[in-house]
């Protein structure tokens, strides 16, 4: 206490530690909860409408991806193709046998269109109200090779295949009126009663048998006069993709060794998939709509932190006379803005995955919501809130200390 | 307190005479207000403030006032002239600089008390040693202890909302004193409180001043600037009186 007093001749610079600045981005938040909630509405709708539409493709995109690897895509399909332009070539009749010999094929069934015959429900329908339905000829064991079963009834056998007998796809039983499978249920096809003996479940790997009416092969040719070409061969391979791959490449010149070219081969799983990468692409309306949620939230932001800055000149003034340095106000500003944007877009993300999740549910499908989903809707909140905040952060640091305290 | 600092009459009683050292210091300095015409709000005005002392500064509405204690105060730059802050010339001083000598060497009241409504009383005091780079639990206990110097202890958990004028402006003067800086600077501290409030709030400045705060008092209250010892009167920019420096 005698010594004279002095003071070092550099002073302590201003600090502030990074946790307290948390504290501060956060008291326009809770000092203003309503205010803040509603600018920060606009960013959660919009991040939530992104993340439904991305959750929600994705969702139903898994379920047909889903059933696609429960059918397997293992099953190839050969049809007869155009050996001149305008006149469709026919498969040999051989062509099922041939096709069995490949080594990798476990399982060929076929169909052969009855080009002639249609299928009404009664004599009395006019001839012209076909329904789009088709009379084939059909194996004996279609259902398993092409990944349906039966609904109702019974399949082809051998007692009945020679009988006026047949078997309705799902959707051909629809368009007649038919659901169920009662004895004496009959069907007038190409002039002829017909006796309905089953009803199949969808195929989806081989939706033309859908709207197809099956019967024998040696009743087609025995009452309707069919010459027995198949016109559509479904071949199962062993299940690995280097056995499709073999087998696709050999069953043209096995179905129709002097045509090969004749022969159309595809993969059925093939266009299924690119079904559900399109249900699986975005909704671009949705997208957009949350696009402009988006901005709009983000001009919301910095409304409400231009007026906050105006408001707290007080605050501030008292701030820099406490000592914080231009760029402590500016961070707290900055920060504020993020803190907002993005907690309006952590509400917006979990009101999107929750949409998604009821709508899903509703559906039956598997709930998938992507990482990019929600970490791109939080990345595009901070983004957002940044470019939001920055301006007012800028106007708020520059303002002067003694501007900042005058009092109005 | 410290020796170094002149001591109030009669209370130097080790018999040393130190010498005074400024806290702070202008030489010759104006303030111009750019506008049409220009305002002057201070003409060359030169002023030193010993630590220790209490001083009071007193003008009508206008005279400059305000302005002083804000370049006093590094809150604003003359547009000439020097300002020394214990020591120190702020001229050639950046923003980070600057903010840190008001971090460490300043502290401010103001006439309306400027309490966050949202923290508690508490949290308010410690908030003035925010920028100075003290871990939150030591600013919190820097707290305490300025509450209690100001009376106020028993407050701490209160809202800023709960409390009355006079009980406001001592947890302003709480906020300002929690780091301990030389020199205290107010600007009409009770010029929003009645005048009994403000009578307790000059004896409790009085009463860190005695225990070795430098403080400046605006006012322009003749009544509050009778009680101190030094007196500074101001007109139009300039000093018109000055009851001196101690001897
Ligand atoms: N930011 C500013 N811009 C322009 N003129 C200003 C500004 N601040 C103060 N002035 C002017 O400078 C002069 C001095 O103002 P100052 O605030 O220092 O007065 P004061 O003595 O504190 O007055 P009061 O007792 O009313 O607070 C006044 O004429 C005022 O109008
Ligand atoms: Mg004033």
């Amino acid at each position: 206490m005698t010594t004279t007093m002095e003071w070092p001749a550099t002073p302590p610079v201003s600090r502030l530690h990074p946790g307290d600045l948390a504290g501060l981005a956060s008291v326009g938040l809770r000092t203003r909860k309503l205010r803040a909630s509603l600018s920060a509405l606009g960013i959660a709708i919009g991040v939530a409408a992104i993340v439904a539409v991305l959750g929600l493709a994705a969702s139903s995109s898994a379920v047909l991806l889903n059933e696609i690897s429960q059918l397997g895509t293992n099953l190839l399909t050969v049809t007869n193709g155009q050996s001149l332009p305008g006149s469709t070539a026919e498969l040999p009749l051989a062509a099922p046998a041939m096709i069995s010999q490949l080594p990798g094929v476990t399982g060929v069934q076929y169909t052969g269109t009855v080009s002639n015959a249609s299928a009404y429900r009664s004599p009395d329908i006019p001839t012209i109200n076909t329904n789009a339905l088709t009379v084939a000829a059909s194996s004996l064991g279609l259902p398993a090779v092409t990944g349906t079963s039966v609904a109702a009834g019974s399949y082809l056998n051998a007692a009945t295949v020679g009988e006026p007998v047949a078997v309705l796809g799902s959707a051909a039983a629809q368009r007649l009126g038919l659901d169920r499978v009662w004895p004496g249920m009959r069907i007038w096809v190409g002039g002829m009663w017909f006796y309905v003996v089953g009803i199949l479940n969808p195929a989806v790997l081989a939706p033309e048998i859908d709207s197809s009416v099956l019967i024998g092969f040696p009743a087609a040719r025995h009452y309707l006069g069919f010459d027995g070409h198949p016109s559509e061969v479904y071949v199962r391979t062993q299940n690995t993709s280097a056995a499709v791959n073999t087998v696709d490449g050999k069953l043209g010149g096995q179905a129709d060794p002097e045509n090969p070219g004749q022969v159309n081969v595809s993969q059925p799983s093939n266009a299924l998939t690119a079904q559900a990468d399109a249900a699986g692409a975005l909704d671009t309306l949705f997208l957009g709509l949350g696009a402009v949620a988006l901005l709009v939230g983000a001009v919301g932001v910095a409304n409400i932190m231009i007026i906050s800055v105006l408001e707290r000149r007080q605050e501030i003034g008292l701030r820099r006379a406490l000592g914080a340095t231009k760029s402590h106000i500016r961070i707290q500003f900055l920060s504020e803005a993020i803190m907002l944007s993005l907690a309006g877009g952590t509400v917006g993300v979990i009101l999107g995955a929750v949409s998604t999740g009821v709508y899903g549910h509703t559906r039956g499908w598997p709930i998938v919501i992507p990482i990019e989903a929600w970490v791109g809707g939080l990345v595009a909140a901070l983004f957002i809130g940044a470019l939001a905040g920055l301006l007012p952060a800028i106007r708020a640091a520059r303002l002067s200390p003694t501007e900042a305290l005058l009092t109005m | 307190m410290s020796a170094g600092m002149t001591a109030p009459a009669g209370r130097a009683g080790d018999g040393v005479r130190p010498v005074p050292v400024p806290v702070l210091e202008l030489e010759e300095v104006s303030k111009a207000y750019p506008g049409s015409p220009p305002v002057q709000a201070l003409d060359q005005v030169s002023l030193s403030v010993l630590a220790g002392e209490l001083t009071g500064i007193v003008g009508p509405s206008g005279s400059g006032k305000s302005t002083l204690l804000h370049l006093m105060g590094t809150l604003d730059k003359p547009t000439a002239g020097t300002v020394r802050v214990t020591g120190i010339n702020v001229a050639r001083m950046g923003d980070r600089e600057l903010s840190g000598l008001r971090a460490s060497r300043i502290g401010f009241v103001f006439q309306q008390f400027f309490l966050a409504e949202h923290q508690t009383v508490l949290g308010n005091v410690a908030d003035g040693l925010l920028y100075a780079g003290v871990p939150r639990a030591r600013r919190r206990q820097a707290a305490a202890a300025a509450l209690a110097r100001v009376g106020l202890a028993h407050k701490a958990a209160a809202r800023a909302t709960q409390l009355s004028g006079g009980e406001r402006q001592r947890v302003a003067v709480a906020r300002a004193i929690a780091g301990r800086p030389p020199v205290v600077l107010a600007d009409e501290p009770t010029g929003n409180l009645d005048s009994a409030t403000g009578a307790s709030l000059l004896a409790l400045l009085e009463e860190l001043n005695a225990a070795g705060t430098t403080i400046i008092i605006i006012t322009h209250d003749h009544a509050v600037a009778a009680r101190m010892r030094r007196r500074i009167e101001m007109l139009d920019g300039h000093i018109i009186a000055d009851t001196g420096e101690l001897p």
